[in-house]
């Protein structure tokens, strides 16, 4: 490997935004082989995206700015072949699966780059056949999009860059979209496809545990537009960076650490499974043994409780089969499963959005079908997952006013309540300010207030978190755990984040197929493989972690130390 | 759930033409009943209309949003053409049979009526053949036969992409809808007519910045796939004419020049039963 030129050389680059005044990129130097597969880690804003834009030319040829020093690609230079010209040597994966995904058919779209290099139909046809069956897609060839799972969906995204022989495969973000066992078979997939072609590949992804679960040559972590650091896995888990670096250890890294071990690389830290737990054993034992947890049960009224709700959109398919569970007050709930288990259903039938076909739905003990959705609307708030998916009002004050106006309550009223909501999401300060000078963070916050303001009892969010690196969802989830200690709200979430879950969430409520598979805590469900197995979920590594070290009450384990990091990061915001 | 006015694949005959052909015989189709006002071709084509759904296996929910809302827009029409032009039809036909006064200067007339009988049967014609068109042509394939007739494949495709995002869209309004009727902004007919229209910004905003969004990705997501760096581009789905393609496009080439003369051979494009 030493023998061969670099495929990809950044020599001295610098790159700043047309519209900023300090450079996005700052020297950046790197040597990446042919054949190698490279993380690159870092928060958002940390320069990784538009690191991997120079790669595909998209900078500096779609997004403007000023660039220095050199950069080659298989020799040549991306800015001036351009996009067109490197979209024949890098193959870009997107993190949006369904703005990568073109046409109207599996087939078509893996034609896709074929269609626009001219390819005459004969050989496009044997072509993506032979893409088709390398990435198992033979079956869904008709299928349209919206017919497809995550997973198939990434195939897709995969077989469309393959098909034109590209040299390096680019990944942005691959796991943002997904839930975490389709994460966890993207990750082999693009394992298994460097090991049969030769290719280059390299990751952005913040979520490093998912990435490392198969092995990496080398985690670039970026900070402030420049390198930080190059290390093997091995060495980047031995060292303080990621954690420096607002990026997330593996949880059994983590925990190790907490327990007081130092890790050393000739343990192998980069994969939990063939890691050499022997010279931290006792440390974590002697850990375990001597935290302690107690569990503070909710014990308060029931809120909401479904019984026996079925529905299905078009009379043949059930969606939701027979599902019975209940809301305590001030309990915050994860609702968890795979893409289409229901769980978006299951939110719209609280919501009142579609009507069960039997079973009631009672809040409070007043069966909601007497309601309207506007009625339900006041006790129950509906968070969309992008704050652009609800933002009507070009002003922050209109648009958190907005749901009281319509409503006709008093202007000194609306007023008054407005601001509180404001106060209480740190918005406040920009009241008087346009929508548009506001953060993705702070446009979700907007969201919220607006759903606040109307004093609702229930809070449904939609992934809250998903796309958001660590800092982002700290942020908000610290957020809404706030928002809970102002305001006396029962929260329930959608999500894929088993982090989230297990840190956040007092019950978690898994949801497959229609049915709901387990009613449980979330370290308890976290650890039962055949319930992680059946809904898509990700057993966590501190579960495997806790075995090895022969501790058999593995979701005690969990709870211990998701406790113990509470404690931990409330005394470093409390410093 | 099944989507209005969109593609949907199904095993016809309707179906299996190619793109051109459909979109040949729409445009001729739509021509003819535009130019004419034959009340006995017309007739023709509306049974054509109604047997050629028939076949085309179109279920009444896939259309049945749009129809009545053009349903709307043409009784209003009626009404209007009533209103404004009451003897429209006794100036086209040259005779008055008043059958009842109304007031003023309005009595209906058998003309009035028969013409306006015309014009009602030009939508039935016209509307069939919009939504069997709309459903049974895979967009691809529509693109690749528009390309293949000389449209710039730019153009071709930005079609092909509009339709494909349609069903997306809808989703999208139908989420941004409810969220925003659960913050109480009532879309529904108890609201005021004036209140529902100012509603509306509500939803059509975070749709469009959305869109917006969505547009963005796309269209880099196309770029970096190499979209528009070749003057010319072929396309998986390009079917060539069969024959049956060949005999649709006789017919409707042989009906329109056919409809034509009848429409024509007496310099008036009217038929007259009055005479």
């Amino acid at each position: 490997m030493v023998l061969q030129d670099p495929i990809i050389e950044f020599n001295d680059v610098s790159f700043t935004y047309r519209s900023q005044q300090k450079p996005t990129l700052k020297n950046i130097n790197l040597k990446i082989f042919p054949g190698e597969k490279i993380l690159i880690a870092g928060q958002s804003g940390s320069g990784k995206s538009t690191l991997a834009h120079c790669l595909n030319a998209l900078i500096p040829c779609s997004f403007a700015g000023e660039m220095s020093g050199t950069l080659r690609v298989a020799g040549e230079n991306p800015e001036k072949l351009g996009v067109f010209g490197m979209s024949k040597l890098v193959g870009t994966v997107l993190q949006d699966t369904d703005g990568q995904f073109i046409a109207l058919t599996v087939a078509e779209d893996l034609a896709f780059a074929l269609e626009n290099e001219n390819v005459p139909q004969k050989e496009m046809f044997k072509k993506v056949d032979e893409v088709a069956g390398k990435l198992e897609l033979k079956n869904f060839m008709n299928n349209s999009p919206r017919e497809l799972s995550g997973g198939q969906k990434q195939r897709v995204s995969l077989g469309g860059v393959m098909a034109c022989d590209v040299k390096v495969l680019l990944f942005d973000e691959p796991l943002a979209n997904l839930d975490p066992a389709t994460g966890k078979r993207t990750i082999a997939l693009i394992d298994e496809i460097l090991k049969n072609e030769n290719m280059t590949v390299v990751i952005i992804e913040h979520r490093l545990e998912d990435v490392l679960y198969k092995d990496i040559d080398r985690v670039i972590l970026m900070a402030d537009g420049e390198i930080v650091c190059d290390k093997h896995p091995d060495e980047l888990l031995s060292s303080d960076f990621l954690t420096n670096h607002g990026i997330r250890e593996p949880l059994y890294v983590s925990a190790l650490k907490a327990a007081g071990a130092t890790i050393l690389p000739e343990t192998h830290p980069q994969h939990i499974e063939s890691m050499n737990v022997e010279p931290y054993r006792e440390k974590v034992l002697e850990w375990y043994h001597s935290s302690d947890f107690k569990r503070n049960d909710v014990d308060s009224q029931t809120l909401l409780s479904v019984k026996n709700v079925k529905f299905s959109y078009d009379g043949t398919k059930q969606i939701i089969k027979d599902v019975s569970f209940d809301i305590k007050k001030g309990e915050m709930i994860s609702l968890v499963g795979k893409n289409g288990a229901g769980k978006s259903t299951m939110a719209s039938l609280i919501c009142g959005f579609n009507k069960p076909d039997s079973g009631v739905i009672t809040f409070d003990g007043q069966d909601l079908s007497e309601l309207s959705i506007k009625e339900r609307g006041e006790k129950i708030g509906y968070v969309m997952q992008s704050p652009n998916q609800m933002i009507s009002k070009p002003m922050i004050y209109d648009e958190v006013a907005l749901g009281l106006k319509v409503r006709g309550v008093p202007e000194e009223e609306i007023k008054e309540r407005v601001y509180e909501s404001l106060k209480i999401c740190g918005l406040y300060p920009f009241r008087n300010w346009p929508v548009s000078a506001l953060s993705f963070g702070q446009k979700k916050r907007v969201s919220i207030a607006s759903i606040l303001v109307m004093g609702p009892e229930l809070i449904i969010l939609d992934e809250p978190t998903a796309g958001q690196d660590y800092q982002h969802y700290t942020e908000i989830m610290e957020f809404l755990m706030e928002i809970r200690q102002k305001f006396p709200v029962t929260i329930m979430m959608i999500t894929h984040d088993m982090h989230l879950m297990l840190e956040y969430t007092d019950r978690t409520l898994v949801l497959t197929d229609g049915e709901l598979l387990m009613d449980a805590r979330p370290e308890e469900v976290l650890t039962r493989d055949d319930i992680c197995e059946r809904a898509y979920l990700k057993r966590t590594s501190l579960y495997d972690l806790a075995l090895k070290c022969g501790i058999n009450e593995t979701d005690e384990f969990v709870a211990r130390f998701i406790e113990d990091e509470k404690r931990r990061k409330q005394g470093k915001s409390h410093e | 759930m099944s989507k209005m006015i969109s593609y949907e694949k199904k095993d016809t005959v309707i179906h299996e033409l190619s793109g051109f052909t459909k979109l040949l015989f729409f445009l001729l189709w739509c021509m003819i009943s535009a130019l004419t006002f034959d009340t006995r071709i017309l007739i023709l084509m509306l049974v054509m209309g109604a047997a050629i759904f028939m076949i085309s296996k179109t279920s009444w929910s896939q259309v049945s949003g749009v129809f009545l809302a053009i349903m709307f827009f043409m009784v209003i029409n009626l009404v209007a053409i009533f209103f404004f032009a009451p003897y429209q039809g006794c100036e086209i036909y040259g005779t008055t049979t008043e059958l009842v006064h109304l007031f003023g200067n309005y009595s209906i007339t058998s003309e009035q009526l028969f013409y306006e009988f015309n014009v009602m049967i030009k939508y039935f014609t016209v509307i069939p053949s919009v939504f069997i068109f709309l459903v049974t042509t895979n967009p691809s394939e529509l693109a690749a036969s528009l390309n293949g007739i000389g449209v710039p494949y730019m153009i071709s495709y930005a079609l092909e992409i509009t339709l494909r995002y349609i069903p997306d869209i809808q989703d999208e309004f139908h989420k941004i809808k409810n969220a925003q009727e659960a913050r109480g902004i009532e879309m529904s007919s108890k609201g005021k007519l004036m209140d529902r229209i100012s509603n509306t910004a509500a939803i059509i905003f975070p749709l469009l910045f959305s869109t917006m969004e969505r547009i963005d990705v796309v269209s880099n997501a196309m770029e970096l796939r190499g979209f528009g760096k070749k003057k010319k581009r072929s396309w998986y789905s390009k079917k060539s004419l069969s024959a049956v393609d060949i005999g649709v496009i006789v017919f409707i080439i042989a009906f329109f020049i056919v409809s034509m003369i009848i429409t024509y051979h007496d310099g008036n494009r009217f038929f007259n039963p009055f005479i």
